[in-house]
């Protein structure tokens, strides 16, 4: 069977149990692409030949019943997997082998999924363009020199270039819905605590969640499906009814009440993205969906407020590197100095500059100016959408305000790379779900994404509208393969 | 509640100057598993192999509350008097060390699980109450053993994670005498509830020890120093008593106090400074993320409390209604459970007709003797309650004289026999049978007759001979109230 890597998650499925492909030849057809797209950079560590012959074992007892029977699955490195190293994109963990499994990564495995490679993403997941990773950044199979975005780089290249049928990603503060919207894929950031964080490397644990990328709506549903579970070794993880999303996917979005934030019109937004919403609104009227403005009065303190809690979690959260116990140690005169000297070295600029940031914010006296005002107004902005969501379903936005750009563009500037996050932040200081889907391209040919944020725990919702929209978009990625010669 | 004569007091030249000690207690919580791990608090076990993944902070680990340690604190809050807040927060206290492998300690800093209460203590001149400021819940750290290698530095995690309850006092204490009631009240709530064993010397219970001084009567605090992780009663006053000296030397000299956090050094009994307040951590304290904040409802509460046991103060006042005890007597009875529980199974078991003044004086007096010399709790007794009842009932009715329980005592402490049968076996029963005693005691009239005149022309002494030569006779078993009595009527 020809094409294996071009076919969607739904497909592959499909084949498998209709018993037209096994799963060691669909594993062998990506680990072929992957072995032949190394420029992309996509993987830290390689895992084919144990995925080879779990898909073999896979073959000779296949569980057909299962919902992910025998697909080769990459995921990003910030997810623990047994006996498989995990860096976290950071040369602080370069040698770390955990001897335990990420929730998420076990509840893909239980459903017959095999391990392909752990995918490349920016330091600890602090990044928009995936150029803070130890270990270089990944190229965005869209154009040569292109960044993926961040800090899911590594795992959206890897959709985007057919190198794996879907991928999990976290998302911060939009590390899956950008690197989706750059790379013309489906990314969904679900509701805080809808999938657990227990065995992900925290990056700000009050804001990370695991979330499905994938090349469509329904791979994307499915992924959900499968990794979200409530587990009691996560304290945030929250016991509610889950949905069986792809089950329950329909693109009847008739009289769906859809939301347009004023305030999302930021200064400066270019024309391309403008044009780009008002084409959602329009696709969205014609699903039958009613369009409503809205107001989210506190928007513009998203960001600075972001930039405030992620960091001071972030610092204490890094605390634990610090060589006494595992990973890179550097050699020092006494204790102090050996943490000096791991840190310095263990840890990139990004990582170190955050970690500054955060503990300046946490600091006595600066505490209440900054920490708690922070916690203030992230309330504030939990209660806009609160008011919103009283009279609308579902709120549509663009994923980021701009197209994908080159590599080294904003490296010097830490400011205007955080801008990338600019609406992508907001959902998560409010814990909702949010998705992107691709929906047009820039003047270069560059994909550009839409996002649908909806009410906590209703993933279904803004699934079904996404589901219901790309229909009508019937987006097509442009790519060429040019990496692979 | 009376004022406490026995005032410590410092003086120099006309200056009198008074302490002001404020006490930060480290209790274990007596519980299988850690605050937020699974893994097992056991003590002595061999270096980290009690250790979780959460307790050595690998990547992506997270805690979870382990519920038993909150029901814990809230029963020890209960304890103290003291209000229990329906929601509290669990802080990140963020510094680096060897053997924090979080980089933070998981405490409680703004909304601790108890509030304000109170400890009544008895000193010699009466009542005191202490105030309690609050109780949270906090993980311990790990040990590092720097004594094993001269280059090295060795870490043991198993301590890591186990769950304390950090008491604070207000500083309502004054003397060195009161901090060891203090600290003696707080161990006895604690295991009349189970929440600490209060064992010192496995760490369980140790604390941080605030002292300042001031002129006596003054109303203003004087500037403080911290005494940091003392562990003995004995150290806390020694460190007490060296560091309000210096202080008021310091202050004589002109000079003033700096606040600072100091050590006691147990060998040269002094205390010297460990940080300033300038050096002081800046602890970066935030709500951890990780945890959302604890809530418990009334009814979580309520329950508790209807599991609370008869605490010491209730129990005192009880054993001096009920057994017309004196203060003193029932203070010794229930300072510690194990005794209170040995004195009522003593009291159960000696049944209906029981001397409870006569039990009192045998645990107080004769069990306490031995336990001492043998340097064991009454948990340990090698003398079991069913079987000083038993001792005490053959007192009662007559069976045996109290010379003779004190022989059948020695006896029984080696195999905790039953002194019943010892009595039987060695035939140690007391002579009460009269006609016997007669005949035993004319006798002796009969071998000494001129004693017998001489008595009855007025050399009275010489009734304590007759008895004497009676008991003799009698190997000691004679009963000596009869013998009294046959003597007055014979002589």
């Amino acid at each position: 069977m020809s094409d294996i890597t071009k076919q969607s998650l739904s497909e592959l499925v499909k084949n498998i149990k209709n018993k037209k492909v096994s799963s060691e030849e669909i594993t062998k057809e990506f680990v072929n692409r992957s072995e032949k797209s190394k420029e992309l950079n996509v993987y830290i560590t390689e895992n084919y030949s144990s995925a080879l012959d779990k898909a073999k074992k896979f073959d000779q007892k296949p569980n057909l019943d299962l919902k992910l029977p025998g697909i080769p699955i990459a995921v990003k490195d910030l997810f623990c997997t047994k006996d498989i190293r995990t860096t976290a994109g950071s040369k602080i963990l370069n040698n770390f082998v955990p001897t335990y499994e990420s929730t998420v990564t076990q509840n893909i495995w239980n459903e017959g999924a095999v391990l392909l490679g752990k995918l490349n993403c920016d330091e600890f997941a602090m990044g928009s363009s995936n150029e803070t990773s130890f270990f270089g950044n990944v190229q965005n199979p869209i154009d040569k020199n292109l960044v993926p975005g961040g800090s899911s780089g590594g795992s959206a290249s890897a959709v985007a270039g057919q190198l794996t049928p879907i991928t999990i990603g976290t998302d911060t503060g939009g590390s899956i819905r950008q690197p989706a919207s750059f790379t013309g894929i489906v990314g969904l950031k679900p509701t805080y605590g809808s999938c657990s964080r227990y065995g992900i490397v925290a990056f700000a644990s009050s804001l990370d969640q695991a979330g499905p990328m994938a090349q469509n709506v329904k791979d994307c549903a499915l992924l959900q499906e499968v990794i979200s579970t409530y587990d009691s070794k996560d304290s945030t993880s929250i016991n509610f009814k889950r949905n069986e999303y792809s089950k329950e996917l329909t693109n009847n979005i008739k009289g769906k009440k859809i939301g347009i934030p004023k305030e999302y019109r930021v200064d400066g937004m270019p024309k391309e993205i403008e044009d780009l919403w008002q084409k959602g609104i329009n696709y969205a009227k014609d699903c039958g969906a009613e369009i409503i403005d809205i107001s989210l009065p506190h928007t513009s303190y998203a960001l600075p407020t972001y930039y405030i809690v992620a960091p001071a979690e972030a610092s204490s959260n890094l605390a634990r590197y610090d060589g006494v116990k595992y990973g890179f140690r550097a050699k020092g005169e006494n204790l102090i100095d050996m943490y000096e000297k791991t840190r310095s070295e263990g840890f990139g600029a990004e990582v170190q500059r955050r970690i500054m940031i955060g503990t300046y914010v946490l600091s006595s006296g600066y505490y209440d100016a900054y920490y708690l005002k922070a916690q203030k107004v992230r309330k504030l902005i939990k209660n806009d959408f609160n008011e919103a969501y009283k009279k609308v379903d579902a709120i549509l936005t663009p994923s980021t305000p701009s197209a994908a750009f080159k590599i080294g563009e904003k490296k010097d500037d830490p400011v205007s790379m955080y801008l990338n996050d600019i609406f992508t932040v907001p959902v998560n200081l409010a814990g909702l779900p949010g998705i992107s889907i691709p929906a047009g391209h820039d003047s270069k040919g560059y994909p550009l994404g839409l996002q649908i944020i909806g009410k906590a725990f209703d993933e279904q919702n803004i699934l079904n509208i996404a589901y219901a929209m790309e229909e009508k978009i019937d987006f097509k990625n442009k790519t060429t393969d040019w990496w692979i010669k | 509640m009376s004022k406490n004569k026995s005032e410590y007091l410092i003086s120099r030249k006309d200056n009198q100057y008074e302490v002001v000690i404020g006490l930060e207690v480290h209790a274990q919580v007596t519980s299988e598993s850690k605050l937020f791990s699974t893994s097992s608090t056991k003590f002595g076990a061999e270096p980290n192999t009690q250790v979780s993944l959460v307790d050595a902070a690998f990547p992506g680990m997270l805690p979870v509350i382990n519920e038993f340690c909150v029901k814990q604190a809230i029963k020890t809050g209960i304890g103290l008097n003291a209000k229990i807040n329906k929601r509290s927060v669990f802080d990140r206290k963020n510094y680096f060390y060897a053997d924090l492998p979080q980089g933070y300690q998981i405490s409680q800093f703004k909304d601790p699980i108890v509030g304000e209460g109170n400890v009544i203590l008895d000193m010699p001149d009466g009542q005191k109450k202490v105030g309690i400021e609050r109780l949270h819940l906090e993980q311990d750290a790990g040990k590092s053993i720097h004594d094993l290698d001269p280059q090295n530095t060795f870490v043991d995690l198993n301590r890591s994670g186990v769950a304390l309850m950090e008491i604070v006092s207000k500083p309502d204490l004054r003397s060195p005498e009161e901090v060891s009631v203090y600290i003696k009240k707080l161990r006895s709530i604690m295991r009349y509830l189970g929440t600490c064993d209060g064992n010192m010397q496995e760490g369980s219970l140790r604390a941080d020890v605030n002292v300042s001084v001031r002129i006596k009567g003054s109303k203003d605090l004087g500037t403080r120093c911290e005494i940091k992780n003392v562990n003995s009663i004995k150290f806390m006053q020694m460190a007490i008593e060296y560091e309000a000296n210096r202080q008021v030397d310091l202050i004589e000299e002109g000079n003033s106090i700096d606040q600072e956090t100091r050590l006691f050094d147990t060998k040269k009994n002094e205390t010297r400074s460990m940080r300033s307040k300038e050096d002081a951590h800046d602890y970066r304290y935030f709500p951890d993320p990780d945890l959302l904040p604890l809530e418990v409802s009334d009814e979580f509460i309520n329950k508790l409390k209807s599991d609370i046991p008869e605490l010491p103060d209730d129990k005192k006042k009880r054993f001096i209604d009920e057994f017309k005890l004196s203060p003193y007597e029932a203070n010794i009875l229930v300072s510690d459970i194990d005794t209170a529980k040995y004195f009522e199974e003593v009291v159960a078991k000696m049944g209906k007709n029981k001397d409870i003044k006569l039990a009192v004086n045998w645990i107080t007096g004769e069990l306490f003797a031995v336990l001492n010399s043998k340097n064991i709790e009454i948990s340990q007794s090698p003398i079991s309650a069913k079987n000083l009842a038993i001792l005490i009932n053959l007192i009662k009715n007559g069976t045996i004289s109290g010379k003779i329980a004190k022989t059948v005592f020695e006896l029984m402490i080696d195999g905790n026999k039953d002194p019943q049968k010892i009595v039987e076996e060695k035939g140690l029963k007391q002579q009460s049978d009269p006609k016997a005693l007669e005949a035993l005691i004319d006798k002796i009239i009969n071998d000494n007759r001129e004693k017998a005149v001489e008595y009855k022309q007025g050399k009275e002494k010489l009734f304590g001979f007759f008895v004497g030569q009676a008991m003799k006779a009698s190997g000691g078993k004679a009963n000596p109230q009869l013998i009294n009595e046959i003597l007055k009527k014979k002589l």
